[in-house]
């Protein structure tokens, strides 16, 4: 490793810099227009004149307050259960590629490869029939299902590349030394699986978090429609003057999740994200 | 559980084990019960689906008139494929797939390298910083696009007016080429950051060694670049394109917000939609899902038998 010069130093703040205000601007701009005044939304200047609350008191306590409330819940509800199904069928899944022997192992990872390049609007049209056919259109079931076949591939994939990395090993030296079986599983398995379900966990919610075409075909009130697509519906919604302050203040409280995880767990999303897609 | 030391898995299958021994068997069993669920919710909630679409699109179908349904073979295909509209937006399709996916490609390895080069201290800083698009909400990221340069709530007009052609006046949402360059710069924001991940995982992958001997055999940056280190990225940036190019020939959700295909900038995904969902047209609508399916299929086909991307292999499997 070459020590590095003040120079050198200098031109990598300035890439860093610059690298931060790609990734960073639109959020930012998006969070100034949350704290316009309805009559400063159009005064053509990135900054709010007066930063004011009313966009977000008009979602949180105001007019808009059940449809942003009841779609944040649906969100939070609905993703999370996909996601926490994924993570444990996946899990099970993960283990049996990278411990057992079985054939058909290369099927299921070529499944979960083919499922994740699917065309999610091919998949909408029959299930919006069948949904309706049913009774799982607009509810929570009728896109938790649907939420599977975004997160289950990834987490297969993430999750196999994760424990066929564990020194499997130290399940058999513990028991050797005495463990019981589940307590060799507990005390040595468990501490290095966790982090790589933790991690995978982390991305699944992202994408869950971030689907739309599912959300605004197959749900139709505020039973279970999601916020991105209930975003969608703010513009037709007669009682604002203008949605664009409500949908920024919307659209930043939805992102605080993402920020709070990517502040918490870079190093985890950027190991998972890698591993599991290039290197197993 | 045995006791015994368990062999690895390549290993084992050298074993001249022809007769499968008891334990091998129900290692088998055991395999297929822990991955079978997944597996099986997989195909439920993609085969199944598609194809339904398949038969679906076979019949003269829509919600409005259920009673009315009928079979008409292949009709639905010839209605699709004879309307210009279609031909349209999968022009459009591919632009926007080509133009991002390039344009992705090459900013994307620019993040890699940074991501990878950048100093110790401000590495974390870096790759947080990236993965903030990557989390964010694509509805998110097209409001916030749309929002910019909205000609009433924007500030590009009047940041940039010193552009010729950019002034207070331009509408961006009210032409093709505007509303498309905006459209893909909300994609690529957005999905740059994963592209530069599967390269920086490429480039992490390229040996050091490598890299130095050339450097000590007086080779420049860019021939080492050139030289070294993308033929030894070769799969990572194959793979790379390949995911991306399929993610983008999808999108949906940019377009749908900013101008809903207004403008001729419809794209397939959405004609799609607004057949099946908007029009309650099932059977025309399927036809149009299963086109953008074969598309799909026809992509990486091609990808694979023209550029011998080994998915698989390169993808961790066995």
């Amino acid at each position: 490793m070459k020590t590095t010069t003040p120079r050198t130093r200098i031109t990598w703040i300035l890439i860093t810099i610059v690298v931060a205000v790609y990734a960073l601007f639109p959020v930012f701009s998006i969070l100034a227009t949350s704290f316009k005044e309805p009559s400063d939304l159009s005064n053509g200047k990135l900054l709010p004149t007066n930063w004011s609350g009313v966009n977000y008191e008009q979602i949180l306590v105001g007019d808009a307050q059940e449809l942003f409330l009841t779609s944040l819940r649906n969100s939070i509800g609905i993703t999370l259960i996909a996601t926490a199904v994924a993570v444990v069928l996946a899990t099970l899944c993960a283990y049996a590629i990278a411990r057992l022997d079985f054939p058909g192992k290369k099927l299921v990872l070529t499944t979960a490869l083919a499922v994740s390049i699917f065309p999610v609007i091919s998949i909408v049209t029959p299930l919006f029939n069948v949904w309706r056919t049913i009774g799982l259109y607009d509810t929570w079931l009728g896109l938790i299902i649907p939420y599977l076949s975004l997160t289950l591939p990834i987490s297969i994939w993430t999750l196999a590349a994760f424990f066929r990395q564990i020194p499997w090993e130290l399940e058999q030296a513990a028991q050797v030394d005495g463990a019981t079986s589940w307590q060799a599983f507990r005390k040595a398995i468990v501490p290095l699986a966790a982090p790589g379900v933790f991690t995978t966990a982390i991305i699944a919610f992202f994408i869950a978090w971030n689907d739309f075409v599912y959300g605004i075909s197959l749900t139709s009130t505020e039973a279970a429609r999601p916020v991105p697509a209930a975003l969608a519906f703010f513009t037709g919604a007669s009682q604002f003057e203008s949605p664009t302050g409500a949908i920024s203040a919307a659209a930043i409280i939805v992102t605080i999740p993402v920020v709070l995880l990517v502040l918490g767990f870079q190093r985890q999303i950027v190991s998972g994200l890698t591993q599991g897609a290039v290197k197993g | 559980m045995s006791t015994s030391v368990e062999p690895r898995a390549g290993q084992r299958r050298r074993s001249p084990a022809v007769v499968l021994s008891e334990r091998r068997r129900s290692e088998r069993r055991l395999g297929w019960w822990l991955a079978g669920p997944a597996f099986v919710v997989m195909l439920l909630v993609t085969l199944y689906p598609i194809l339904q679409a398949v038969w679906d699109s076979l019949f003269n179908f829509r919600l409005t008139a259920p009673g009315d349904k009928a079979f008409i073979g292949l009709k639905n295909y010839g209605v699709i494929l004879s309307d210009s509209l279609f031909w349209r937006d999968l022009g459009v399709t591919a632009l926007i797939t080509v133009i991002t996916v390039v344009v992705e490609l090459v900013l994307g390895f620019a993040l890699a390298l940074v991501m990878h080069k950048a100093l110790k201290s401000l590495r974390g800083f870096v790759r947080t910083a990236i993965l903030v698009p990557y989390g964010i909400i694509t509805v998110v990221s097209a409001f916030a696009w749309f929002y910019a340069f909205d000609i009433n709530s924007g500030f590009v007009n009047n940041w940039f007016d010193w552009i010729p052609g950019i002034g207070p006046d331009l509408n961006w949402f009210a032409d093709t080429w505007t509303s498309l360059f905006v459209i893909m710069a909300s994609e690529i924001w957005k999905t740059t950051p994963f592209i530069s991940l599967l390269l920086l995982a490429g480039l992490a992958q390229v040996p050091d060694e490598l890299t130095e001997a050339a450097e000590v055999d007086g080779a420049t940056w860019w021939q080492r670049m050139q030289r070294v280190i993308l033929p030894n990225m070769k799969a990572a940036i194959m793979v790379a394109v390949l995911f991306r190019a399929l993610d983008a020939f999808r999108i949906f959700d940019n377009v749908f917000i900013m101008t809903n295909g207004a403008y001729g900038t419809e794209v397939l995904s959405l004609l799609a939609y607004r057949t099946s969902i908007g029009r309650l047209e099932i059977g025309l609508g399927s036809a149009v899902s299963v086109l953008l399916f074969l598309c799909v299929l026809l992509i990486c086909f091609v990808a694979i038998k023209l550029f011998k991307v080994d998915l698989a292999g390169s993808q961790g499997g066995k």
